[in-house]
């Protein structure tokens, strides 16, 4: 409002931010790079090099970006049915979308090894349906399914808000010229929904790469991700060194990821919220 | 044709988002004390909910670091919109990406980093005969941390659509600052306040990871609580308690959205 600086305004927040943001940040780098002595090493960071780690960090990749790759080919078709509904049903996408995060996240996701076991809901449905049985609990593909199902309004929501705010009137004119409905696809509506297309892949590419529930609970705990990798590190090894240093391998991903997004979302165009 | 594909379509993402829902509720009835087992009909785990005092415990601890860390994040999202709005352009993209990256960055990452504070703090202050008992007070201290980047998406959008001339106007008639705040600015932003707060106390509610390292033996809320029952087996009151707090936000959702909808847009 007024041009006048007001520090009893932005006193608060910027204590808060420095004492809860940016410190616990430079303690992460700091731990990650001294040893339990204290001194200076590149050690935990090597850490992940070792086979066990190398294994848990291109597992977590692999997996993230399929699940990525999935959630997007689900929700750019969805989105887009979603943004030609005749009534503006913003108020009702995002309610549907939402009201699911009000069970809890734990108890969603470990609802799907009911569904999934061997003797599970949908094995029942497809035993009925005279089809062949699905065993993928305690795989890397129920894992992948778990981040689809946890993941998936991250990436509808962008795409759909980029859709809803793009001019009609470009898409007409484009079809009055005379291009196809493939053509006004590639043309027109891709290009312009990209900004919400990148900021739904960071939001789902992002946890997906550095969760450590969803392995936990669906892969049975025999499948490590880095982020169970480093959860170990902290809550079972007490190894605060390796784990920081770990975790500031993850960072690396998380900041390339970011830099995209910044990249092609200048003005925070897809932003979901 | 088409039609029907898209509505084929549809009906799928609204299976797979809501099956999940539906079995915890279906399990939530059943009589046998285990998930893999169907037992009948049942609804005694709504009744022996209220005397397990464990699950009542963070049942409780969960609502009040909600309700407290969303009302903390709003209040201090509000100062941080406000104060935000009236920099410089580059001054506010630095302060907003600052605010914005415990949204950004990795759950895990933000929990770590939360919890190597709070130890570094209370190895600081044990100098002085002081500790840091990990509990309430960082878990609480963690939800407004990452609750307060959605309040504040939440609240400069509508910031920037103001008028700022009625601001103005009301100065020029008379009104203090702090008056023409609460009596004009203020209910402009009000839906974008409303918004935040009720994001934050929805993530807060939801949120496992964070708590999972900020909080210290003894203090469990929901999420922490199933989590540690996952490997001896969730007690069914569990999905009842679940179901309860689903059926109880959808009703008063619906109250809310029904309500002042010519109003917002």
């Amino acid at each position: 409002m007024n041009k006048k600086k007001n520090p009893l305004l932005s006193g608060p927040y910027l204590v808060w931010t420095a004492a809860f943001i940016i410190i616990p940040l430079i303690l992460i780098v700091y731990y990650g790079l001294t040893s339990s002595e204290g001194t200076f090493t590149w050690a935990n960071i090597m850490e992940i090099a070792t086979p066990e780690n190398r294994k848990a960090l291109w597992l977590a990749l692999l997996l993230s970006v399929i699940s990525t790759a999935l959630c997007l080919i689900m929700a750019y078709p969805l989105a887009m049915i979603l943004s030609n509904l005749k009534f503006n049903a913003t108020g009702l996408i995002v309610m549907i979308f939402i009201i699911p995060m009000w069970m809890n996240f734990l108890l969603r996701t470990l609802a799907w090894q009911t569904l999934l076991e061997k003797n599970g809901i949908i094995n029942m449905v497809l035993k009925f349906l005279h089809l062949p049985a699905l065993n993928i609990i305690n795989t890397p593909y129920a894992i992948v399914l778990g981040m689809v199902y946890n993941f998936l309004p991250f990436m509808l929501l962008p795409i759909y808000n980029s859709l809803v705010k793009m001019d009609r009137n470009v898409i007409n004119a484009a079809r009055d010229l005379g291009a196809g409905e493939f053509q006004t696809f590639t043309k027109i509506i891709l290009p312009l929904s990209l900004p919400g297309v990148i900021s739904g892949i960071t939001m789902v590419f992002v946890p997906s790469l550095t969760t450590f529930v969803i392995s936990d609970l669906l892969g049975g705990s025999k499948i490590l991700l880095i982020g169970n990798v480093i959860e170990q590190k902290f809550k079972q090894g007490s190894n605060w060194n390796v784990g920081s240093g770990l975790s500031l391998v993850l960072m690396v991903f998380i900041l390339i990821s970011m830099a995209i997004m910044q990249k092609y979302d200048k003005d925070g165009e897809g932003a979901a919220f | 044709m088409r039609k029907a594909l898209q509505r084929i379509y549809l009906v799928f993402i609204f299976v797979l988002l809501y099956a999940p829902i539906l079995t915890l509720i279906i399990l939530s009835f059943n009589a046998s004390k285990t998930r893999a087992k169907w037992g009948g009909w049942t609804a005694k785990w709504y009744v022996s909910l209220f005397q397990n005092s464990a699950i009542m415990d963070a049942l409780y601890n969960t609502l009040i670091i909600a309700v407290l860390s969303a009302t903390i994040a709003t209040l201090l999202g509000l100062t941080a919109a406000l104060s935000l709005n009236s920099m410089r352009r580059r001054s506010r993209t630095i302060i907003l990406g600052v605010i914005n990256i415990p949204m950004l960055n990795a759950e895990i990452v933000t929990g770590i980093s939360l919890m190597l504070v709070f130890i570094a703090l209370g190895n600081f202050l044990t100098q002085f005969g002081y500790t840091i008992q990990f509990g309430f007070w960082t878990v609480l201290i963690g939800h407004i941390t990452f609750n307060l980047p959605y309040v504040v998406l939440s609240i400069m959008p509508k910031l920037k659509q103001l008028n700022r001339s009625t601001y103005e106007a009301a100065l020029d008639l008379g009104a203090s600052p702090m008056r023409a705040f609460f009596r004009v600015v203020l209910p402009d932003i009000m839906p974008g306040v409303f918004s935040g707060f009720l994001l934050a106390f929805t993530l807060s509610l939801d949120d496992f990871v964070i708590t999972h390292f900020v909080k210290g033996p003894g203090f469990e809320t929901l999420s922490t609580k199933i989590y540690t029952e996952v490997r001896k087996g969730i007690k069914p009151e569990m999905y009842a308690l679940s179901t309860l707090l689903f059926v109880s936000v959808l009703v008063l959702l619906l109250i809310v959205n029904v309500k002042p909808k010519e109003k917002n847009k």
